[in-house]
């Protein structure tokens, strides 16, 4: 990787396909760019945009010259398990890739950066798991984002056979307080029949920095995925999550804990999509808003006809910390099939007189007592992960980021 | 085992049991119209609504601006549905009237007209517990009429054109003022063309014992009726208001785009109640906000049970410390008709309060829709909001949404926000049936439990008349 002094424009410069990745995967990124270029920014008029914040979008001056650090900490695998940088992967297992890499569309907004993600991906991570093998412990990926006006495209893909179980973390923070990053990640998480597949992403990025993260989740027949995203970093972050629930007794959670503070905004898009009888999906997504923060949710449930015997439920609850935060929430549902249970619920409130109270009243400070409290919250979201390590891990980062707030 | 085995096998009867009576209304009269705009819109259709109307220049002027801010603006399919690009402005009449006055008395009505709202009952709920009446025939108010204690005591129940000429000085610094012309194309489209509607005006500490009513009749093919209401409740004062609609069923598409304001002065109440049956090529498109003062509230109670397709959320700006507003509402969509209702609560002062509470039923291949926004803006305190919308699906190709909006800012407020979803369950009818009730009893009763606790929130006279409309049989499952 070499750094030129005319830095390219991740919005203008064609960007270099490496020689070593397949031709399929080089044609893809050619016409990813020509969608870029041809399809038009979200506007305010788009739905999938109410409330955000389009300002946020001017990405233009960023380049991708310098690389990102990525740090791979992978526990013993047991046989037949792959697990590569995504660059690795795309050369050995091509196949592999291409039959899972982004297939779903993009249809919560952020459609002409997936093509700009496409066009410009070169690392990441790649998860294959054979039918009936279970890896115990988390695979880490650290991202380490440097450089100012600096812009990175990571893919995270993971794939579980038949009864296979993974867990994958994917962290991502700067290399220091100043510079300036972009981060737009995507990943796919396929669970294969009966398998259990957990992702977790922490969000640390420093106070300059943006961040577009993209899930799609494509859940097979009584398979269980997770998916958890913990928002502590960045300026503004824009997560958008889609479950495609795929086979009878697929069941999906979808898990968020957010914690601005200061000027940070937090910009939430949610799909809970049912396309077979007898699934289920539930979406906690929780948020606890110091300064002049700003969250958006919007969330929708679709039940596809004759998806009967769904069950499906959404709740995001809002904590207002401070006077000045703002909470947007949009929880929707769309439902064209019979014998279904569906439910959606959003609240926004503080903490109340009589929690503080009632904790003073046991010796404990009235601003210990808001922290408490407030950490409450958010532990119960993590903890639906129900994985040891993850959950140990997000918590020290969720303490880490009171620990910034007075 | 088939997933459709339930209530997709609904036998004629069970879809009559549920279903709303549909004939009442579905007669029409030969047109008899000595002013008739023609077809289509354009300047020359507002100037001779004007001429027609002899409108006021401050009327003119506001109507071309308004028809200006119509064409500037376009349709909203970004959310809504397209079935909304099946209106065709340049087919519809926009002004049909005979030219008469409203008349004080039913006697000096045309046969026809005085005919018609025999039929659909209004002379005689007037006689029984109405304080007064409107009953509008196409374009024009055919007859308005309110108690002489009441005329007495100073209450004002017109026309919007009577209003508006006669009563200017209290008309003009409201009207508008709620629901300004550029709130959305329709809101336009009204402004541009409006004919008919109430005007009210209650004076200060008059609590209105019994309900004015208006009936909205459309008689004619290819029409839209834009009827523009507004009421005033000053100061301590309280009253209780009714429209009732229906339409003969024509093979074109008609429109109904009303706009309606509402403005509750400090210690008011205002409670709006509608029960919309209009036949089911009626789009139905209506701008209904009110504006609630200290202490004063407003509420809507809202059945939509006819139509092609209803775009409607009722709202209320509270704008004055503890002020309450509230949305009552029930749906019913069935097959051909979208139901896209919702209710719109905005807080301005401090301690204000709202609660709504939605229950939508989708037979057939109907679609209810619930849309809601609750704003509480910054620097406010103790503002509480309670939002509740529960759907019922009857067939298992019944569709319904939701699409809830809730923005909240600052940490001295509560709000919260639940829907549930669900159906008639195989059990609950089984275990009717079990007991002797026909399949077609039982999901009546289902049905009608679901919706009781929001038919109590009519007036009882009005709540006896809806249960005749959707034709439930409710004997058992009334407390």
């Amino acid at each position: 990787m070499s750094t030129t002094i005319a830095q390219t424009n991740i919005l203008e410069s064609q960007p270099q396909t490496s020689a070593d990745f397949p031709a399929w995967f080089t044609d893809l990124q050619q016409q990813a760019w020509q969608k870029f270029l041809t399809t038009p920014m979200p506007t305010r008029k788009d739905e999938v945009w109410r409330f955000g914040n389009l300002k946020q979008l001017n990405f233009d001056g960023y380049s991708d010259d310098e690389s990102t650090e990525i740090t791979y900490t992978i526990p013993t695998l047991p046989e037949g398990v792959i697990c590569l940088p995504f660059e690795e992967a795309l050369k050995q297992h091509g196949d592999l890739v291409k039959e899972h890499f982004m297939k779903r569309e993009t249809r919560l907004g952020s459609a002409k950066f997936a093509e700009l993600h496409k066009a410009r991906v070169k690392s990441g991570l790649f998860v294959y798991v054979p039918d009936g093998v279970r890896v115990e412990k988390p695979i880490e990926v650290s991202h380490v984002l440097s450089g100012n006006r600096q812009a990175t495209f990571p893919h995270t893909l993971i794939i579980t056979g038949k009864n296979a179980e993974v867990s994958v973390l994917d962290r991502f923070s700067s290399a220091n307080n100043e510079d300036a990053g972009l981060c737009v990640a995507f990943n796919d998480l396929i669970a294969g029949e009966g398998s259990k597949l957990t992702y977790c992403a922490i969000q640390e990025l420093n106070l300059s920095s943006r961040m577009i993260q993209v899930n799609a989740t494509d859940v097979g027949r009584d398979a269980h995925a997770v998916a958890f995203t913990l928002n502590t970093g960045s300026q503004w972050a824009r997560n958008e999550a889609l479950s495609l629930l795929n086979g009878e007794g697929a069941h999906s959670d979808m898990l968020s804990c957010s914690i601005p503070a200061g000027t940070q905004q937090y910009d939430q898009r949610t799909y809970q999509h049912h396309a077979s009888p007898h699934t289920n999906s539930d979406l906690l997504y929780k948020n606890t808003l110091f300064g002049t923060s700003k969250t958006v949710f919007s969330g929708l449930i679709l039940v596809d006809q004759g998806a009967h015997f769904t069950d499906a439920y959404q709740t995001c609850r809002n904590l207002m910390m401070e006077e000045t935060v703002e909470a947007n929430s949009m929880p929707g549902l769309e439902i064209n099939a019979d014998q279904v249970k569906c439910s959606h619920g959003s609240t926004a409130a503080s903490i109340s007189d009589e929690e503080i109270y009632y904790l003073r009243a046991r010796g404990i400070p009235a601003r210990q007592a808001r922290r408490l409290i407030a950490n409450g919250f958010s532990v119960e979201v993590v903890e639906r992960m129900r994985n040891e390590r993850l959950e140990e891990v997000v918590l020290e980062a969720v303490d880490r980021k009171f620990s910034t707030i007075s | 085992m088939s997933y459709d085995t339930t209530i997709d096998a609904i036998d004629t009867e069970t879809q009559e049991a549920i279903d709303v009576d549909r004939t009442k209304g579905d007669f029409s009269y030969p047109e008899n119209h000595k002013y008739d705009a023609g077809v289509g819109l354009s300047k020359d259709t507002v100037e001779y609504i004007c001429d027609v109307k002899n409108d006021p220049d401050w009327v003119r002027e506001f109507r071309h601006k308004a028809l200006d801010t119509f064409y500037s603006k376009p349709m909203p399919t970004n959310w809504a549905t397209e079935d909304l690009n099946n209106i065709h402005f340049d087919e519809i009449r926009y002004y049909l009237a005979d030219g008469q006055k409203p008349m004080r008395n039913w006697e000096d009505v045309p046969p026809e007209v005085l005919e018609t709202f025999e039929r659909l009952g209004v002379p005689e709920q007037e006689r029984a517990f109405l304080a007064g009446v409107e009953a509008q025939y196409d374009s024009e108010t055919a007859y308005s009429s309110v108690k002489e204690e009441l005329e007495k005591e100073g209450v004002i129940f017109v026309n919007s054109t009577e209003g508006l000429k006669e009563h200017e000085e209290v008309f003009r610094p409201w009207f508008g003022k709620v629901i300004p012309t550029g709130d959305n194309k329709f809101s336009a489209l009204n402004s541009a063309v409006f004919s008919g509607g109430s005007f009210i005006y209650i004076p200060k500490g008059l609590k209105v014992k019994h309900p004015l009513q208006a009936y909205f009749r459309i008689n004619s093919e290819n029409f839209g009726q834009f009827e523009r209401t507004l009421i005033i409740a000053d100061e301590g004062s309280e009253v209780m208001y009714m429209e009732g609609c229906t339409a003969p069923k024509f093979e074109s598409t008609t429109l109904h785009s009303a706009v309606v304001e509402l403005v509750a002065m400090k210690g008011a109440k205002i409670q709006y109640v509608t029960v919309q049956n209009w036949s089911s090529n009626v789009f139905n498109l209506v701008t209904k906000r009110g504006i609630a003062h200290e202490d004063a509230e407003v509420r809507w109670i809202d059945c939509n049970i006819g139509s092609r397709l209803t775009m409607k959320y009722p709202g209320v700006v509270m704008k004055g410390e503890r002020a309450r507003g509230e949305v009552i509402s029930i749906a019913l969509a069935n097959s051909g008709q979208h139901q896209d209702t919702g209710a719109k609560m905005i807080h301005a002062a401090n301690n204000t309060t709202s609660n709504v509470v939605s229950k939508s039923i989708s037979v057939g291949e109907g679609r209810a829709t619930y849309r809601g926004q609750v704003l509480i803006p910054k620097h406010l305190k103790g503002c509480k909001n309670n939002t509740e919308c529960d759907a019922l699906m009857i067939n298992t190709n019944s569709k319904t949404d939701t699409y809830p909006a809730i923005t909240v800012r600052g940490n001295q407020h509560v709000t919260q926000h639940e829907a549930s979803v669900s159906q008639v369950s195989e059990e609950m009818l089984h275990y009717m049936q079990q007991r002797g009730i026909s399949q077609a009893a039982a999901m009546s009763l289902a049905v009608n439990g679901f919706i009781n606790d929001l038919v109590s929130e009519f007036p009882m006279e009005y709540s006896v008349e809806l249960k005749r409309l959707i034709e439930l049989e409710m004997e058992g499952s009334v407390g």
